[in-house]
């Protein structure tokens, strides 16, 4: 058997692929952050507190009214959807065009309050969720034995996030959106109504963090702190990725989570730390991150 | 003003201490635990619950001082708990900590309990050496350890044909102990070890570190980790096939609040050790009743039994020497005295530290077995107390090698 630093070249292919996998969430969500920065310029602290809502809601709806994964994966993201955009209207609203400190310190509080109400609740070690029948099992792919629902994840989240990109640079709202992030105030003046700009783009960012909830809770569990063990990362990887640029975080979300899976191979110790010595990397060489541009 | 405030917030740390040297007599009970991270379920705010029980069996007074209970949380930093306990027992007057999961924390707690002569009962930390090496005048490990846990699951699975693991471990104090101890009875056992993988603490991914269990081609991978982490070790090798594949698990410390987090489908089969299950005879059954009727349904975990259990018998060697001053004194009277209580039996704590008391091995039980929610276990095999743990001279614990000497 071919080998690469005495690992066989097999057990790398899966690596790769379970790294893709990893990748793929840290992708959504950071695709989410970099959008919410990109135009409102806020640090969206409250991402992975709104990621585990839209798991807990995916959660509740099958315990309480025996709503299913599918419907799940569309209700959930606009409930929270909705959550979100009641948060920009009552709160973030009035912290418009102060210091971006200030939005971070309410979403970091808006974090915590969340995660504390869920915590009360249900407790650390959270609930169980099962994988929709259509896509338990896996195939056997001669390398690794890959589980339906995790490529159902991978194929998913590819495909929404070429879907975000195509809205946000191939689209008229798109081009409103990236002309509002450049200029509001002439925006404003063409006669578009930038605040429900703001708004809906607050509650989209939002929604594709709670669809990376639905989607993640069937593989993890339903826990109140899944949230706050990914955001930290997600953080990392859109600074790398370069704020607000939403090309950056989809690439290095997957390019990141592929790193992390080789670590583990190789030192699985440090796969905790890998994806902050690279940033620290990144920010010594290009402090504007892998895809920022230089203001 | 500004001066003002300034004089009084010197003065306040100092009139607080010295309040807390005219209390005096209050017997003050820490719980030190992880209230909010991944051992959170297993201790947290239960342990709480079962110290102020049995407190609340002494009428909340024990030889005409007051009970008090007061709880932290150590975020399973050892900086963070050393802190807390030295701010207690210097500042707050506490004379006991007790639970203390997560065995890097509870290392350090150890060593300030004996240097400040107060008492130090464990019952959340797993690591063997808090009764070896590490063994004090001021410690007793109450509910279970890694030689135990090694010595219930570990050999049972060698037994039944399982003679080659892989593991994955915990990268700490822990984890690395469990690992140690179980390799050592898998080796007498005839067994051998392929390979390990050390994942770091809090994991929420543990496919890769599966994956390549899965290459070792090791009959059984060995789980030498806890709570959140062994859950989630647990999910991902259902998802992966890995038991489809031919392999076993074999969850070296799993809490009956982990199985419940799985539930049974993803649970079933598992084998376990475990020091307490509520459902076990009539008095583990009531008391554990009273536990759950005043903490939202959930059944106490053997760490809170383990808490409850220790207290009272703290209680009970404090109202003998009718004083809580003298921590190595108490901890002898707690050696001395026999234990005895609903969640454990009748029992003993020996010279090292270690309480004795029978394990227990379970499985899990598939869904259709179970008549609801906590109705999990059922037992494979009692290891009699005498069984149970390591031996007294096989500790290396020097409170046993000076007495030979």
């Amino acid at each position: 058997m071919t080998t690469v630093f005495g690992v066989p070249i097999q057990a790398l292919f899966s690596q790769l692929l379970v790294g893709l996998i990893n990748g793929s969430f840290y992708a959504l969500l950071s695709l989410g952050l970099a959008i919410i920065f990109g135009l409102l310029n806020v640090i969206n602290f409250c991402h992975g507190a709104l990621y585990m809502l839209g798991a807990l809601v995916a959660f509740l709806m099958l315990e309480h009214l025996g709503i299913g994964y599918w419907p799940a994966l569309i209700i959930s993201p606009v409930v929270v959807g909705l959550l979100g955009m009641a948060i920009e209207r009552t709160m973030l609203k009035r912290l418009q065009g102060l210091d971006p400190l200030y939005g971070l310190l309410l979403t970091f509080g808006l974090a915590l309050v969340i995660q504390g109400v869920a915590l009360n609740f249900f407790g650390v070690s959270g609930e169980p969720y099962d994988i929709p029948a259509q896509l338990t099992g896996g195939k056997n792919l001669g390398f690794m034995f890959l589980p339906n629902y995790r490529a159902w994840v991978v194929l998913a989240s590819v495909l929404l996030c070429a879907l975000t990109w195509f809205v946000t640079e191939r689209t008229r709202l798109g081009s409103y959106l990236r002309a509002a992030t450049e200029n509001p105030v002439l925006v404003q003046a063409f006669g578009i109504n930038v605040p429900r700009l703001i708004t809906i783009t607050y509650g989209l960012g939002v929604a594709l963090a709670a669809f990376a909830g639905v989607m993640a809770a069937p593989i993890y569990r339903v826990s109140p702190l899944m949230g706050a063990d990914l955001i930290i990362v997600v953080f990392a990887v859109v600074v790398i990725g370069g704020m607000g640029s939403i090309l950056g975080s989809i690439v290095t979300g997957f390019g990141l989570g592929v790193i992390e899976g080789l670590t583990k191979v190789f030192y699985p110790e440090a796969s905790n730390t890998v994806v902050f010595v690279i940033m620290a990397l990144v920010l010594l060489a290009k402090p504007a991150g892998l895809f920022g541009r230089t203001a | 003003m500004r001066i003002a405030s300034r004089l009084l917030a010197l003065a306040l740390p100092c009139l607080l201490s010295f309040g807390a040297l005219a209390q005096g007599k209050v017997v003050k009970i820490g719980v030190l635990n992880d209230q909010s991270g991944l051992y959170a379920d297993l201790g947290g705010q239960g342990s709480v619950t079962a110290a102020k029980m049995a407190a609340e069996e002494f009428g909340n007074k024990v030889a005409g001082m007051p009970i008090e209970v007061v709880f932290a949380d150590h975020q399973n930093k050892p900086d963070v708990g050393s802190g807390i306990a030295t701010k207690w027992i210097d500042v707050d007057g506490v004379d006991v900590i007790v639970d203390v999961p997560n065995s890097g924390v509870a290392l350090a707690i150890a060593k300030i309990a004996a240097d400040k002569n107060k008492v130090f009962i464990d019952s959340g930390a797993a690591t063997s050496d808090l009764t070896g090496k590490a063994c004090t005048p001021n410690t007793v490990h109450w509910t279970y350890d890694t030689w135990a846990l090694a010595n219930g699951t570990g050999k049972e699975v060698v037994k039944a044909g399982g003679d080659t693991w892989f593991f994955l471990t915990a990268d700490y104090a822990f984890g690395k102990a469990l690992e140690r101890d179980t390799t050592a009875v898998v080796v007498a056992n005839g067994g051998k070890v392929l390979g390990t993988v050390l994942h770091p603490l809090n994991t929420t991914d543990f496919s890769s570190f599966l994956l390549q269990a899965q290459a070792s081609k090791a009959k059984i991978i060995g789980l030498a980790n806890a709570g959140g982490d062994t859950i989630n070790s647990i999910k991902a090798a259902s998802e992966f096939g890995i038991v489809q594949g031919g392999q076993k698990l074999a969850g070296l410390l799993v809490f009956i609040t982990d199985v419940h987090a799985l539930g049974l489908k993803a649970a079933n089969g598992l084998q376990l050790t475990s020091a307490f299950y509520w459902d076990r005879d009539d008095k583990t059954r009531a008391w554990a009743k009273k536990f759950a009727a005043r903490f939202g349904g959930k059944m106490p975990s053997m760490v809170q039994a383990g808490v409850y259990a220790g207290v009272l018998h703290y209680l009970k060697a404090v109202q003998a020497l009718k004083s809580d001053d003298d921590g190595k004194a108490v901890v002898a009277k707690m050696k001395a005295l026999p234990t005895d209580d609903p969640a454990f039996g009748k029992g003993t704590i020996r010279a090292d530290g270690r309480k004795i008391h029978p394990m227990y091995l379970y499985e899990v039980k598939k869904p259709s077995e179970s008549k609801g929610p906590w109705d999990y276990y059922k037992l494979i095999k009692e290891i009699p107390a005498d069984q149970a743990f390591r031996p007294l001279d096989k500790g290396e614990c020097p409170l046993v090698t000076a007495a030979k000497k």
